[in-house]
């Protein structure tokens, strides 16, 4: 169980890769990476979850918190790079319906049997 | 009070010295009591001692003298230590305490019972990976031609779980005797948990009308997995897909409703992420494993239908439930 998060920022915007799992364990690291980021109007997150190849109900509430966030400063978030799994989780939740999301080039799922 | 104390304990230990014999030990022993009763600390009682010896043996080599020092030092630490334990000890039975209230709580005040419907057979079950469950099932149903069911994960776990499920449960019934959709009724308990719930928490639902008369299925879904549909005549499986937002994230969120009519040997599994999610040391299984394994049991009653699942599963996971199981079966007998 590991995650690292890794922040390249390109103009205004946040740019934050995200790899490991994202789980009970995990979330807390994350949602701490979160909070530091500058909350400004209009502020534009991008984050790329190509090297997360899990996800638990608790990281996806690290994310609707987050959304609500960017939200509530006129803000903008995208969140790409998801495999098949993590992108089906999106939809399932109906979250792909309210947040920008993109699904990885391939979109390959190896943890699946 | 000490000082009467270690007059007393100098008497018998002098006592003891001249006659070590049992009976005397046996007054040492009883003294100790004194000494709990009087709040006497373990230093302070090597503290008299190490006064009584000094006063009852003259010329007491200065090495054993400093020795009581070095034990009384040594003591007062250990009876900070031992206090310090003891304390956690008394937080931890207090804390279990709490938790057993909390299972009660969960138990008795969101308890449902299996519901008697005209041609609809139901089996469910629904058990925590750990002690409190972040799963619910709730049945409603007020004659043999109609039933409610909502099936819905809670995120996090414990005593907060709890009190978000009482929210599902308290608006479910609320609305009980209204006649409302179930895209109407997830509607209103989004409103209402979205005011009600913290920024990173959410709770994912199925919410299911049936309509014995016209065997007509009625279903609505906020975030949750798609429940699963065995359709009899034609030997397939085909997934009740509805759209909609999770419980909690979008005051204004809409709930799509569909419906299917149920025919003589068809059946609706609506489970959890913790049956979906079933985790091997392969890694995940695919939703074709448990389309099988709820074909090879499709002639079975629900509830047998439902156990065979729950064990078959928990097998492939060594018996070891990641997240909480919960599997309600409704299958149409005639």
């Amino acid at each position: 169980m590991n995650l690292q998060v890794e922040q390249v920022d390109k103009d205004l915007v946040h740019n934050l890769k995200i790899a490991g799992e994202i789980d009970i364990y995990t979330a807390p690291k994350l949602k701490e990476h979160l909070a530091k980021l500058d909350k400004s109007e209009g502020m534009e997150v991008e984050l790329d979850l190509s090297e997360v190849n899990y996800m638990d109900s608790t990281g996806l509430g690290i994310f609707v918190g987050f959304y609500k966030e960017v939200k509530a400063n006129n803000g903008k978030l995208i969140i790409k790079g998801l495999n098949q799994r993590l992108y089906r989780l999106f939809e399932i939740t109906g979250l792909s319906e309210i947040m920008d999301i993109e699904q990885s080039e391939g979109g390959e799922d190896h943890d699946s049997i | 009070m000490p000082q009467e104390a270690g007059k007393q304990y100098k008497q018998m230990l002098e006592n003891y010295l001249h006659s070590q014999g049992e009976e005397d030990l046996y007054l040492g022993q009883q003294f100790s009591r004194t000494f709990i009763e009087k709040n006497i600390a373990p230093e302070d009682v090597i503290s008299i001692h190490k006064t009584a010896i000094e006063e009852l043996i003259q010329d007491l080599p200065s090495d054993v003298n400093a020795s009581f020092d070095f034990l009384i030092e040594m003591m007062i630490h250990y009876g900070l230590a031992l206090r310090e334990h003891q304390s956690l000890i008394r937080k931890q039975e207090a804390i279990q305490t709490e938790m057993d209230i909390a299972v009660r709580v969960q138990n008795t005040l969101l308890q449902t019972t299996t519901p008697v419907v005209n041609g609809l057979d139901i089996g469910w079950i629904s058990k925590p990976s750990k002690q409190m469950n972040g799963d619910y099932v709730y049945f409603l149903n007020e004659t043999k031609d109609e039933v409610c069911l909502a099936v819905a994960d809670i995120i996090g776990k414990g005593m907060s779980a709890a009190m978000h499920m009482s929210m599902v449960k308290f608006g479910m019934d609320s609305l009980r005797y209204e006649q409302r959709s179930p895209s109407e009724v997830l509607s209103f308990i989004n409103k209402m948990v979205e005011k009600s719930i913290a920024d990173s928490m959410f709770i994912s639902m199925f919410y299911g009308k049936y309509d014995a008369e016209n065997s007509i299925f009625r279903h609505s879904s906020a975030g949750h997995e798609p429940a699963l549909f065995y359709r009899a005549s034609e030997d397939a499986f085909s997934l009740l897909e509805s759209k909609g937002l999770l419980l909690g994230v979008h005051d204004e969120a809409k709930y799509e409703e569909k419906t299917v009519r149920l025919e003589e040997g068809d059946f609706v599994a609506i489970m959890t992420d913790g049956v979906t999610e079933t985790r091997t040391e392969q890694g995940f299984i695919e939703m074709d494993v448990i389309e099988k394994l709820l074909c090879k049991a499709r002639s079975e009653s629900a509830q047998e239908m439902v156990d065979y699942l729950f064990s078959e599963l928990s097998k492939m996971q060594n018996y070891e439930l990641h997240d909480d199981f919960t599997l309600v079966i409704l299958k149409k007998t005639k």
